[in-house]
C-alpha cells in the first residue's frame, strides 16, 4: 500500500489519502468485505455482529450480518488449524479473549465507594470507566476484526467451507464446549509441539530458504516477545501519570471546594490545567497501545503462527526422510515394497507441497509485516507529534492566562499595542 | 451500576476514531495489521475518515485542526468564541467566566482594531534583553500553527502571543527591580571528613539597597547556621504574632549518606534538594519586610564568620515540629474558650487548618505522579533496549534502521521524563512540602495570639482577685493591708491594660502577616505552575522535534 499525501490548498496542515496502489494489493477485494460494525457487552459475553458483502455466488445473500461470540472466533480457528489441507498455510492467530477484567474490577470499586464519593467525583469515575471500557472494547473488536479479514483475503480460505458457514450461518454455531478428552487431546498436542521444537532445529534442512527462516523466526520470536511485554510496561507507566493526574486534579479541587479566599479561583484553575494534562496523557497514552503495543502483541502471535507452519514442514520432512528409511528396509527385507514406495511418494509429496506454500506464504508474510509495521509506526509518529503540538498550545495559552494574574493587571491592551 | 455493562455499546469504533457515523471504512480498521483489501470508490468519506483517523478523537483540541472552512466560522466576537477554541466546546463543559474575561478582552480588541504594527520577531527579542532565544523559536512554531488553525485572527492572535509573553516578562524584570535584592544559593561543597564532616553553601546577594554595605557579597553557611537565623528571629518575633518563615527539615540519613562519601546519584539528589529549599527559605525571610530590617538577618548575609549556631537541635525540623505542637497543646489545653469578638480570625484558622490538610494529601498525590513518571523513564529505557534488539534481528533493511532509530528516539524521550520528573518534584512537591511547614507556622502565630490573649484574660482575673481581696479587707477593716491591695490592684490594671494592648497589636499583626502570606501563596503557586507549563512547554517542544526527525525514517521503510 502506498501512502499518498497533498497539501490542502488552504493551510499547511497535511491530510493524509490512503492512494491504494493495487500491484502490491494481496487482496483484491471488493468481492468479499468483512467488518465488525459493533458489538454488545452483556456480562461476561461479548456478541460481535459479523457483516459480510460479498460477490461471490458461494455466498446466498450479498449483504448479511450474524452474530458471532468468541468461542465461536476460537472454534473456526481451531478447525482450520485441524484441516490437513492447511498444513502448508500460516494459520491466522486466534484472537486473545476479550478481557474486561480492569474496568470491571474498577467499576466494583465504584460501586462500593459510591456512597463516600461527591457527585463530581461519582460522575468523573463513571467517565473514566466507561473510557477505559470502551478502550478494551476498541482492541477486542480490532483483533476479532482482523482476524476474519486474514481470511477473507486469503486466496485459499477464503474459500474454506467452515469460514463461510461462520459467516453465513444465522444460528448459534453451538460450538460445544470442549469436553475433557478434547482438552486434554489438545494439551498434548502442544506438549508434542514443543516437544517438537526441538525436532525443527535438529532435523537437517535441506532448503537454504528455510534455514534462513527458521533462524531468523526463532530469534525474532524471542526478541518480538520481549518488546511486546516492555511495551506493556510503559504504556502501563503512562497511564499511570495520567491516573496521578486524575487524582491531583480532584485533590485540586476539594482543596477549592473548602476554601473561602480569592485562592479558590487559582486552585479551580490549577485543577482544571491539570484536568487537561489528565486527559492528553492518557491518549498519548492509548494511541500508543493502539500503534505499538498492539502490533507488537498481534506479530508475537503470527510469528508463532509461521514457526507453526516450519514446525509442520519440519514433521513433514521427518516423515519423510523415515519412509525413505523404511522403504530401503522393506525393500532389503523383500516385504511389503509397494506400501512402502506408496507411502515415501505420499511423504514426498506432501513435503514438497509444504514447502511450496510455505515458501510463498513466508515470503507474503514479510510483506505484509513490513507494510504494517510501517503503517503504524507512522501513525503513531504523527499521532505522538499532534498530542505534542496540542499540548504545547494548551500550555501557552495557560501560562498566558496566568502570568496575566500575576503581573495584576486586568488586561491593558493599551500597553500592548505600544509593541 | 450494572446499566454499564448492559448497555450496547454501538459501533465504539467509529466514535473513537471520529468518523461519521454513516460510513464506516473497514478497510482502515484492517489497516492496522494487514493489507487493506478494499479499494474503496467513496474516496471522500476516506478522506475525511481518515484525516479524522489521524487527527480526530472525540476531541475538543481537534477544533484547532479541523479543515479550514469549519474553522473561519469560530471567528471571534467579543463574546468569547476565541475560548471555544481553546477549551473544550463540548456543551456540557461551562465556560468559565475568568477564562471569558481574559483572552475575550484581547481577542475583541485585537479584532476590532487594526492589526498592531507588527515587530518581527528580531526586534521584540532585542527589546526584551534575557529572553530565551529558544522561547523565539517556539513562539514562532506556535504562531505558525495558530496561523493555519484561527485564520480569521491568526495574525494578531500570534502577534499577541509572541509579544504578551516578552512584554510580561518585561514587567516582572521590572517589578523585581524595586525590591533589589536577589539571592542565590550555589556551589555545596563537603567540608571535612567522617562524621564532622558538612556541607557549605555559597550564599551570594545582589542588592542596591542601602542597609547593606556593599552591592555584592558573598559568604559561606553551613545548615546549622540556616537553624540558627531561625532560632534567633523566632525568638525575638513570634510572640508579637510574626510569621517566621520555617527552615528546612534536618535529615539524618541524607546527611550521613553525604558524610559517609556515597557519590550516588540519591545524595547528589539530597544536596541539590536542600540547596534550593535552603533558597527558598532564605528567599522568604528576607522578602518579609519586618524581618528584612533585623540585624541578624543582614548579619547572616553579610558577615565573614558567623558563630556557630547551638542547641539548633531543638529547632531543626523535628525539633520545629514538636515545638509547634507544644504551643497548640497548651491552647486546647486552655480552660475558657477564646471568646472571639472577631470572627474573621475563627474562620482564618479553621480554612488554615483545612488547608493544611488538603495539601497535605495533595502533596502525597504528587509525590506517586513523580514516582510514577521515574518508572516511566525506567521503563522507557528498557524498552528502547528491546526495540533495539528487535531492530537487529529485523532483516528487512529500511525497517531495521527504523526500529533502531525509534529505539534512539524513545531513549532520548527517557530522559525527557526524567527531566519532567524532576520538574514535577521540585516545581509541585516541594512547594506543597514547604506551604505544609508554612501553614503550621500560620497556625503557630494564631497560638501565639491565643496565648497572648490568655495572658490578658488571666491578668483580668487577677486583677478579680485582687479587688474582690481588697473589698473584703475593707469589710473585714484591716487598714494596714489596704494599702498593699490597693497597690497591687494598680499594678493589676497596669498589667491588664498592657495586656489589652498587647493582644490588639498582636491581633492586628497576625491579621497583617495573614494577608501577606495569603497574597505570597498566591503569588508563588501561580508562578510555580507557570513555571511547571514553561517546563512542560520546553518538552513538548523537544518531543516534537524528536519525533518529526523520526517521520522521515519511519516512511522511508519499504
Amino acid at each position: 500500500v502506498q501512502f499518498g499525501a497533498f497539501q490542502h490548498s488552504c493551510s499547511n496542515k497535511i491530510y493524509l489519502l490512503l492512494v491504494r496502489s493495487v500491484s502490491v494489493d494481496l487482496n483484491n477485494d471488493a468481492s468479499l468485505v468483512i467488518d465488525i460494525p459493533d458489538a454488545l457487552c452483556e456480562r461476561d459475553k461479548v456478541k460481535f455482529t459479523v457483516h459480510t458483502k460479498t460477490t461471490l455466488s458461494s455466498f446466498q445473500k450479498p449483504e448479511f450480518s450474524v452474530p458471532r461470540q468468541h468461542e465461536e472466533f476460537i472454534w473456526l480457528h481451531d478447525t482450520i488449524v485441524e484441516t490437513e489441507e492447511y498444513a502448508g498455510l500460516i494459520i491466522p492467530p486466534a484472537p486473545p479473549k476479550p478481557d474486561f477484567e480492569g474496568p470491571r474490577e474498577k467499576m466494583h470499586k465504584l460501586g462500593e465507594g459510591e456512597s463516600s464519593m461527591t457527585k463530581e467525583e461519582y460522575a468523573k469515575m463513571k467517565q473514566e470507566l466507561e473510557a477505559e471500557y470502551l478502550a478494551v472494547f476498541k482492541k477486542t473488536v480490532q483483533v476479532h476484526e482482523v482476524f476474519l479479514q486474514r481470511f477473507s483475503s486469503h486466496p485459499i480460505f477464503r474459500k474454506d467451507r467452515n469460514f463461510q458457514i461462520f459467516l453465513e450461518y444465522d444460528q448459534d454455531l453451538s460450538v460445544r464446549r470442549k469436553n475433557a478428552k478434547e482438552m486434554f487431546g489438545g494439551f498434548f498436542k502442544n506438549m508434542v509441539k514443543s516437544a517438537d521444537e526441538v525436532l525443527i532445529s535438529g532435523v537437517k534442512e535441506v532448503d537454504e530458504f528455510f534455514e534462513q527462516e527458521k533462524t531468523f523466526l526463532l530469534d525474532y520470536s524471542s526478541k518480538i516477545k520481549d518488546a511486546t511485554a516492555k511495551a506493556e510496561k510503559m504504556t502501563r507507566s503512562h497511564k499511570n501519570v495520567a491516573d496521578d493526574y486524575n487524582h491531583i486534579s480532584g485533590a485540586l479541587n476539594s482543596t477549592a471546594a473548602d476554601n473561602n479566599t480569592a485562592f479558590k479561583k487559582h486552585l479551580e484553575k490549577y485543577a482544571e490545567v491539570f484536568e487537561k494534562l489528565r486527559k492528553l496523557e492518557d491518549r498519548v497514552a492509548s494511541d500508543q497501545e493502539l500503534k505499538l503495543t498492539e502490533l507488537l502483541r498481534y506479530y508475537t502471535r503470527d510469528i508463532q503462527a509461521a514457526k507453526d507452519l516450519l514446525y509442520r514442514r519440519a514433521r513433514a520432512l521427518a516423515d519423510n526422510e523415515n519412509s525413505n528409511k523404511a522403504l530401503d528396509k522393506a525393500r532389503l527385507k523383500g516385504k511389503d515394497i509397494a506400501q512402502a514406495e506408496e507411502n515415501q511418494k505420499q511423504c514426498l509429496q506432501k513435503f514438497d507441497k509444504l514447502s511450496e506454500s510455505g515458501k510463498k506464504e513466508l515470503t507474503s508474510f514479510k510483506a505484509r509485516r513490513v507494510v504494517a509495521f510501517r503503517k503504524n509506526l507512522i501513525e503513531m509518529t504523527e499521532l505522538e507529534i499532534k498530542h505534542a503540538k496540542v499540548r504545547r498550545l494548551k500550555c501557552c495559552v495557560y501560562h498566558y492566562m496566568f502570568t496575566r494574574q500575576c503581573s495584576g493587571s486586568h488586561g491593558k491592551p493599551g500597553n500592548l499595542r505600544e509593541f | 451500576m450494572p446499566d454499564l455493562l448492559n448497555e450496547p455499546v454501538e459501533a465504539p469504533k467509529s466514535d473513537v476514531l471520529g468518523e461519521p457515523p454513516v460510513h464506516r471504512d473497514a478497510a482502515r480498521q484492517q489497516d492496522v495489521f494487514e493489507d487493506p483489501p478494499k479499494s474503496s470508490s467513496k474516496s471522500s468519506s476516506v478522506k475525511k475518515a481518515a484525516s479524522s483517523e489521524m487527527f480526530g478523537d472525540d476531541d475538543d483540541d481537534e477544533d484547532l485542526f479541523k479543515e479550514p472552512p469549519k474553522v473561519v466560522t469560530k471567528k471571534p466576537q467579543p463574546s468569547g468564541p476565541p475560548v471555544d477554541v481553546f477549551t473544550e466546546v463540548k456543551s456540557d463543559v461551562k465556560v468559565k467566566p475568568q477564562v471569558k474575561d481574559d483572552p475575550t478582552d484581547l481577542f475583541a480588541e485585537e479584532a476590532l482594531t487594526a492589526p498592531a504594527p507588527k515587530p518581527s520577531a528580531g526586534s521584540s527579542s532585542s527589546r526584551t534583553n534575557g529572553v530565551h532565544s529558544e522561547e523565539q523559536d517556539l513562539f514562532s512554531e506556535v504562531r505558525s500553527n495558530l496561523h493555519t488553525a484561527l485564520r480569521g485572527i491568526s495574525h494578531s492572535v500570534s502577534l499577541f502571543f509572541s509579544v504578551s509573553f516578552f512584554h510580561i516578562k518585561l514587567e516582572e524584570e521590572e517589578s523585581e527591580d524595586k525590591f533589589d535584592l536577589n539571592i542565590s544559593i550555589t556551589n555545596p561543597e563537603k567540608v571535612g571528613d567522617g562524621m564532622n564532616a558538612y556541607m557549605a553553601y555559597k550564599v551570594s546577594t545582589q542588592t542596591s539597597l542601602t542597609m547593606f554595605r556593599s552591592k555584592t557579597f558573598t559568604v559561606r553557611r553551613r545548615f546549622s547556621d540556616f537553624l540558627g537565623l531561625f532560632e534567633k528571629l523566632s525568638e525575638k518575633h513570634s510572640q508579637n504574632g510574626y510569621l517566621i518563615p520555617p527552615p528546612p527539615e534536618k535529615s539524618i540519613l541524607g546527611m550521613t549518606k553525604v558524610k559517609v562519601g556515597k557519590e550516588d546519584p540519591s545524595s547528589a539528589e539530597f544536596v541539590e534538594r536542600r540547596r534550593a529549599a535552603l533558597e527558598r527559605y532564605l528567599q522568604r525571610v528576607v522578602s518579609h519586610p519586618s524581618l528584612l530590617q533585623d540585624p541578624d538577618v543582614r548579619e547572616f548575609l553579610e558577615k565573614e564568620e558567623l558563630p556557630r549556631a547551638v542547641s539548633t537541635q531543638a529547632l531543626s525540623g523535628a525539633g520545629f515540629l514538636k515545638m509547634l505542637n507544644k504551643a497548640t497543646d497548651a491552647v486546647s489545653k486552655m480552660t475558657i474558650k477564646m471568646n472571639e469578638q472577631d470572627v474573621w480570625f475563627d474562620e482564618k484558622i479553621q480554612d488554615v487548618e483545612n488547608e493544611e490538610q488538603h495539601l497535605r494529601k495533595l502533596h502525597v498525590m504528587v509525590e506517586s505522579l513523580v514516582n510514577h513518571r521515574k518508572e516511566l523513564s525506567g521503563n522507557t529505557a528498557v524498552f528502547a533496549k528491546s526495540v533495539a534488539m528487535l531492530g537487529s534481528s529485523e532483516d528487512n533493511t529500511a525497517l531495521s534502521r527504523a526500529l533502531s532509530q525509534l529505539a534512539e528516539v524513545e531513549d532520548r524521550i527517557e530522559q525527557l521524563h526524567q527531566e519532567q520528573a524532576s520538574n514535577d518534584f521540585f516545581t509541585f512537591s516541594e512547594l506543597l512540602a514547604d506551604y505544609i511547614r508554612l501553614l503550621g507556622a500560620v497556625r503557630g502565630c494564631f497560638d501565639q495570639r491565643m496565648k497572648a490573649w490568655q495572658r490578658w484574660q488571666d491578668a483580668e482575673n487577677m486583677l478579680q482577685k485582687k479587688r474582690e481581696a481588697e473589698a473584703k479587707l475593707l469589710w473585714a477593716n484591716k487598714p494596714d493591708k489596704l494599702q498593699q491591695a490597693k497597690d497591687e490592684i494598680t499594678e493589676w490594671e497596669a498589667k491588664v491594660t498592657q495586656y489589652e494592648r498587647e493582644f490588639e497589636r498582636i491581633s492586628a499583626t497576625v491579621r497583617k502577616e495573614v494577608i501577606r502570606f495569603d497574597k505570597e501563596k498566591a503569588r508563588d503557586f501561580n508562578r510555580q505552575v507557570i513555571k511547571y507549563l514553561e517546563s512542560l512547554l520546553h518538552s513538548q517542544q523537544q518531543l516534537i522535534k524528536y519525533w518529526d526527525a523520526f517521520l522521515p525514517e519511519a516512511k522511508a521503510i519499504v
